[in-house]
C-alpha cells in the first residue's frame, strides 16, 4: 500500500462556498437570518415573482473584495453576473445568479502549513459572488416541501488551483481559508451548519507525470474531517482502479459519511447544461481604484501579520503565536488578557504576554468551545493572573480558582476570600509552619546539614502542605533557608 | 376615424368645470363595453377606476391634482398592478395575482392618472399580430378582418378606438411601434434604461422597454415625463436627468438633420408605404429640416441577431413558469420532471414554446459561441452603425413596418414571415435607442401607415418634436 501511494501523485483542487454575513440578501432587502420559520424571510424578488428584478447588495461586493485582497487576488475593473439555468423547485427563477466568465477576483494565493512544518503556496484561481438556492425538504409523508428563506442569501465561491497533493494539505488549506474568512468577519465559518461548504476535484497521476489524470468531483463533505476522509477514500479508489487496469470516469460522487464511502450521483442529476449567459438584469460590477483603496484600508489585521506581531512585538515563541492566532477569537481574547495585565502594570509587557499565552494555551483552550467562546472573560482572567503577580494567591490556588470561575460568574477577588484561597504572607504563621516541619523531620534536617542540599525542596513542600497550599512560596523559601543556616551555624 | 382630443384640451375642460374625471372615465368604460368584440382588454376595473376618478375630481377642485389628473390610461397585461391579475395573455398565468405595483403604475397613479384596465397582447409579448393570445385575438378597429399588430395590440386598439386616452405597452422588437403604425396612432419606445422595467414581466431583459401609445405626440410626452427616470428597483434604469419633453414640442424643425438609411428601402417594402414615407420627408424638408442619406450597413443582420438574443433571454426569463410554485399546473403528473414537462407544454402557447426552444438551443453547450456570442458581437456592430449615423444626423427615419395591417391568419402559420415584419423595428431595440412611430397617412384600403423616427440615446425630445411637428 505504501508503495502504491508513492507510485501515484494525487492532484486536488477545492471549491469552497462561504455564506456571507451581510444583513440582507444578495439581490433584495430580505434578512439573511438563519433559522426563521420556513418561507418568512422572503419578498417578491427572492421568490422570483414575475416582473421583479434583482438589485445588487453593495455590501456583498465589499465583503468579497476583502477576501480577494486578503488572498492577493487581482480585481479586474469589471466583472459580470451570469445566469446558471436549471430547473428545481427550490430555485424560484429557474436560474441562479452567479458569475461565470468574468469573476470579481482572480489569481490569488494562500500559504498553508504542511504536516512536516514546511509551508506551501496554494493558488486561488478565482473568487466569485453568487446567490444560494432554497432548501427542499423531502418528507415521505407529505411529499417535498420547499423553504425559500435561504434563496438569495449571498455566497462567495473560492476556487483553488489544483495545487493540493494530500488530504492533509486540503485540510490545511481549508483551515487557512476558514481562518481568513473569520478574521475578515465576512463568514462565520461554520461547516456543520452549512455556512462553509466544500467540493473537491480529485485526480491521480503516475509520480513524475506532468499531465493531469481524469478527475472526479466529490461533494457532500460537511466537516473538515469528512473532507480528509473523503479525499483519502477517493484517491485510494482511483489508484486501485488504475492498478486493476481500469480507467477513472469523470463523474460526480457524493460522500456518505455513515458508510465512509463515496457514491456516484445518478447520471441524470449531473447531466446539466447550465447554459450560462450574462444576466441582462444586472449591470457589470465596476471596481475602480478608489473603491479598492477603501476596501484595502478597511482590512483588519490578517492572521499572518498578527502572528508576526506576536513574535516580533510581544516576544512570544513562534509556536505560541501560531496557536494563539489560529482563530481570531482566541487571538482577540489573548490580547484582551494582556491588556488587563499591562494596565495593572505589575510586570513588564513581555512577561505579561508570556504568562497570558501560557494561561490561554493551557487552561483556556482546554475548555474553550467553538460555540460558546471562552469560559472566563478576558477581564476576569486578567484579574486572576494579576492576583498571582501581586501575591494575593499562589499559582496553585490560582488554578483552583480558575476552575471555579468557569462556572461561577462572581468577582475573582470576592471568590478568593470566600473560598479561603488567599495566600498567607503573615510571617508568624509561616515561621510557625517552618518550625513545625523542621521539628518533625529531624532526620532529614541532619541529612541536609550533612551536605545533602537537594532535600531543601522537601522542606518547602512540606511547609506548603501544612499551609494547605496557601503559603507565600517566596516567604517560605526565605524563612526556611534562614532557619536551616542558623542551625548550621 | 375621428380625431381624439389631446390631453391638454381635456385638462382645460376639467379645470373650467366643463367636464369631470368621473364623466370621462364613464365614457371610456362605455366605449370599452361597446367595443368588446375587438377583445382589446383582458381586465377592466370599473369600480376602482370610477373611485379613483372621483378622488381625482376632488383633487382638481382643491387644486392639488397631479400632472396626469384626468388622464384615463390602459396598461398592457404584462405590467403588474397590485392585487390584480397579470396573465401576459398566457394560460400559464391564468389566475396569477401580482403582489406589487410596477414602478410605472406607481408613478402614473402618483400623478393621478386613472388606470382603467389591462390590455390583451401576444402571449408573453411574443408576436407581431396579437393573434398569439390565450384569450383570443384582438381586432383592428380600422378593419376588423385585420390584425392590430403586436405584441401590444390591445393597448394600440384601446387608444385608437377611444377606450382610453393613452395606454402603456412594452416594446422588445417593435411591440409598441408596429401596432401604433397598424392602428394609426403614436407609439413611443424610449431609450433602453429610460423607463424602469420593475413590474414588467420580462420577455427579453436587454431589449424590453415600456412606452406610451397616444393620439398625439404631446400626450406621449406627458406620459413619458411621468414614467421616465431612475428607479432603485431596476439596476438597468439610467441615472440620466429627465428633460422637459413638452418644452421641446415647439414645432420648429429648422436645421434638424434627418437621415434616411439607404438599406431601408428594401424589395419587401410596400410601394404605398414608400410613397407615404416620401411625403413625410417632403413635409419635413418644407419645415426646414435637412434630409440626407445615411448607411446602416448591418441592417441585413438585424432580424437574425435579434431573434437569437431575444429568444436566449426569453428561454431563461420564462423558466420560472414551471408549475411548481404558482400559475398553471398540469394535473396527473407523476413526478417532478413530468410536472415540468406537462405544465409547460399545456400552459404555454405554440409561439412561446417555439421561442423557448430556439433560445435554449442557442445557449446550449457547443452552440453558444456560434449563436449567442456571435450575435452579441453583431449587436455591438449595429450599435456602432447608429453611432456613426448620429455623427451626421439628429435622427434616422424609416418605415415602421414594411406593410400595412395584414389579414388575421395571413402569417399565423409562417413564423419566419411574421418575424420579417419586425425588420424596421428591431434595430432600435438592438441599439437601445429611442424610436417613435407616427401616423403617415393610409394606403388605398384606408389602412394606416406609420413613419418611424429613431433618435440618439436619451434624446426622446427630438423624435417627439418631429412627431408633434407632423401633427401640425
Amino acid at each position: 500500500m505504501k508503495n502504491l501511494q508513492e507510485k501515484y501523485e494525487p492532484v486536488i483542487g477545492l471549491e469552497v462556498h462561504a455564506q456571507m454575513l451581510t444583513a440582507s440578501k444578495a439581490f433584495c432587502g430580505c434578512s439573511t437570518k438563519f433559522g426563521g420559520e420556513p418561507n418568512t424571510n422572503v419578498c417578491p424578488v427572492c421568490l422570483g415573482m414575475p416582473g421583479t428584478l434583482p438589485v445588487l447588495n453593495a455590501n456583498l461586493v465589499e465583503f468579497i473584495l476583502r477576501m480577494g485582497l486578503a488572498t492577493g487576488c487581482a480585481v479586474p475593473h469589471r466583472s459580470v453576473f451570469a445566469r446558471k439555468n436549471y430547473f428545481y423547485p427550490d430555485l424560484p427563477k429557474g436560474y441562479q445568479i452567479s458569475q461565470y466568465e468574468a469573476p470579481i477576483c482572480v489569481n490569488g494565493a494562500v500559504e498553508i502549513d504542511r504536516e512536516d512544518g514546511s509551508r506551501k503556496r496554494v493558488g486561488i484561481t478565482r473568487i466569485h459572488m453568487e446567490e444560494d438556492a432554497g432548501k427542499s425538504i423531502h418528507d415521505a409523508d407529505v411529499d417535498t416541501l420547499v423553504d425559500v428563506n435561504r434563496c438569495g442569501v449571498p455566497l462567495i465561491e473560492i476556487v483553488s488551483e489544483p495545487d493540493l497533493r494530500t488530504p492533509g494539505e486540503a485540510h490545511a488549506y481549508l483551515t487557512r481559508i476558514r481562518q481568513l474568512l473569520t478574521y475578515l468577519g465576512i463568514c462565520d465559518g461554520n461547516m456543520e451548519e452549512g455556512s462553509l461548504r466544500c467540493d473537491a476535484n480529485v485526480s491521480v497521476r503516475p509520480a513524475g507525470e506532468k499531465r493531469l489524470g481524469t478527475k472526479t468531483e466529490v461533494k457532500n463533505m460537511n466537516s473538515f474531517r469528512n473532507v480528509e476522509r473523503a479525499l483519502a477514500y477517493e484517491i485510494n479508489r482511483q489508484i486501485q482502479l488504475i492498478e486493476d487496469g481500469g480507467r477513472v470516469v469523470q463523474e460526480t460522487l457524493l460522500w456518505d459519511a455513515g458508510q465512509n464511502a463515496a457514491y456516484p450521483m445518478r447520471s441524470k442529476e449531473e447531466a446539466h447544461d447550465y447554459r450560462y449567459f450574462p444576466d441582462p438584469d444586472l449591470v457589470p460590477v465596476v471596481v475602480d481604484e478608489a473603491w479598492l483603496a477603501r476596501a484595502r484600508a478597511s482590512l483588519p489585521e490578517l492572521p499572518a501579520a498578527r502572528r508576526d506581531r506576536f513574535v516580533g512585538e510581544l516576544g512570544l515563541p513562534r509556536y505560541d503565536a501560531d496557536v494563539l492566532t489560529a482563530e481570531k477569537e482566541t487571538a482577540d481574547y489573548f490580547e484582551s488578557v494582556v491588556g488587563v495585565l499591562n494596565r495593572l502594570g505589575l510586570r513588564s509587557a513581555a512577561e505579561n504576554s508570556k504568562v497570558s499565552s501560557n494561561w490561554v494555551m493551557t487552561d483556556v483552550l482546554r475548555v474553550m468551545d467553538g460555540k460558546t467562546g471562552a469560559p472566563v472573560s478576558a477581564e476576569r482572567l486578567g484579574t486572576l493572573i494579576g492576583m498571582i503577580q501581586d501575591g494575593t494567591v499562589s499559582g496553585t490556588a490560582a488554578r483552583q480558582l480558575f476552575e471555579k470561575l468557569c462556572s461561577d460568574p462572581g468577582d475573582p477577588r470576592g471568590l478568593v476570600a470566600m473560598l479561603g484561597l488567599a495566600q498567607v504572607s503573615d510571617t508568624s504563621a509561616i515561621e510557625q509552619a517552618v518550625d513545625e516541619v523542621l521539628n518533625l523531620n529531624a532526620a532529614q534536617v541532619e541529612k541536609y546539614l550533612g551536605g545533602n542540599e537537594k532535600i531543601f525542596g522537601f522542606f518547602v513542600g512540606e511547609t506548603m502542605r501544612r499551609m494547605k497550599g496557601k503559603g507565600n512560596p517566596k516567604l517560605i523559601n526565605d524563612m526556611m533557608r534562614e532557619k536551616l543556616s542558623r542551625k548550621r551555624g | 376615424m375621428k380625431r381624439h382630443t389631446a390631453f391638454h384640451e381635456t385638462r382645460a375642460a376639467l379645470e373650467a368645470g366643463e367636464a369631470t374625471c368621473e364623466g370621462i372615465t364613464r365614457q371610456y368604460l362605455e366605449t370599452i363595453e361597446k367595443g368588446k368584440r375587438l377583445n382589446a382588454f383582458l381586465a377592466v376595473f370599473p369600480e376602482q377606476a370610477l373611485g379613483r376618478a372621483c378622488a381625482v375630481d376632488r383633487k382638481l377642485a382643491g387644486g392639488t391634482a397631479g400632472r396626469l389628473a384626468g388622464m384615463v390610461i390602459a396598461v398592457k397585461d404584462v405590467l403588474c398592478v397590485k392585487n390584480e391579475r397579470v396573465t401576459c395573455a398566457s394560460k400559464i398565468l391564468k389566475n396569477f395575482v401580482s403582489l406589487f405595483d410596477a414602478t410605472v403604475v406607481r408613478r402614473l397613479e402618483a400623478e393621478d392618472a386613472v388606470i382603467i384596465g389591462k390590455t390583451n397582447m401576444d402571449e408573453f409579448a411574443m408576436g407581431s399580430s396579437t393573434e398569439n393570445s390565450a384569450y383570443g385575438p384582438v381586432l383592428n378597429p380600422v378593419d376588423e378582418s385585420r390584425v392590430p399588430g403586436g405584441s401590444s395590440g390591445g393597448s394600440a386598439v384601446a387608444v385608437a378606438a377611444g377606450m382610453a386616452h393613452t395606454a402603456l405597452g412594452s416594446d422588445t422588437g417593435g411591440s409598441i411601434r408596429q401596432p401604433a403604425s397598424f392602428c394609426g396612432i403614436v407609439g413611443l419606445k424610449p431609450t433602453y434604461g429610460r423607463v424602469s422595467r420593475y413590474g414588467l414581466v420580462a420577455l427579453s431583459s436587454s431589449f424590453d422597454q415600456i412606452g406610451p401609445f397616444a393620439n398625439a405626440a404631446s400626450d406621449a410626452a406627458r406620459v413619458l415625463q411621468v414614467i421616465a427616470g431612475h428607479d432603485e428597483n431596476d439596476s438597468t434604469s439610467a441615472r440620466m436627468p429627465v428633460p422637459d419633453y413638452l418644452a421641446a414640442l415647439d414645432r420648429n424643425i429648422r436645421g434638424l438633420r434627418i437621415g434616411v438609411p439607404r438599406e431601408a428601402f428594401i424589395d419587401g417594402l410596400n410601394a404605398q408605404v414608400r410613397t407615404a414615407l416620401e411625403r413625410v420627408l417632403d413635409r419635413l424638408r418644407e419645415g426646414g429640416a435637412v434630409v440626407e442619406e445615411v448607411s446602416l450597413p448591418c441592417s441585413e443582420f438585424v432580424i437574425s441577431t435579434y431573434y437569437i438574443l431575444m429568444t436566449a433571454e426569453a428561454s431563461s426569463n420564462l423558466a420560472r413558469f414551471d408549475g411548481a410554485r404558482y400559475g398553471y399546473r398540469s394535473s396527473g403528473a407523476r413526478d417532478l420532471t413530468e410536472n415540468y414537462v406537462r405544465s409547460r407544454s399545456e400552459g404555454f402557447g405554440a409561439e412561446t414554446k417555439r421561442r423557448i426552444m430556439l433560445g435554449t438551443y442557442v445557449l446550449s453547450a457547443g452552440y453558444y459561441d456560434a449563436y449567442y456570442l456571435k450575435a452579441q458581437k453583431v449587436r455591438r456592430l449595429i450599435q456602432e452603425d447608429f453611432l456613426n449615423a448620429f455623427r451626421r444626423v439628429d435622427c434616422v427615419c424609416m418605415p415602421t413596418a414594411p406593410t400595412t395591417a395584414f389579414a388575421r391568419g395571413e402569417k399565423a402559420d409562417d413564423p419566419l414571415e411574421m418575424y420579417l415584419s419586425d425588420v424596421y423595428t428591431v434595430s432600435a431595440n438592438l441599439a437601445g435607442v429611442p424610436a417613435i412611430s407616427v401616423p403617415a397617412g393610409s394606403d388605398d384600403r384606408g389602412l394606416p401607415i406609420g413613419a418611424q423616427f429613431i433618435g440618439r440615446q436619451f434624446d426622446e425630445a427630438t423624435i417627439l418634436k418631429i412627431a408633434d411637428f407632423l401633427e401640425s
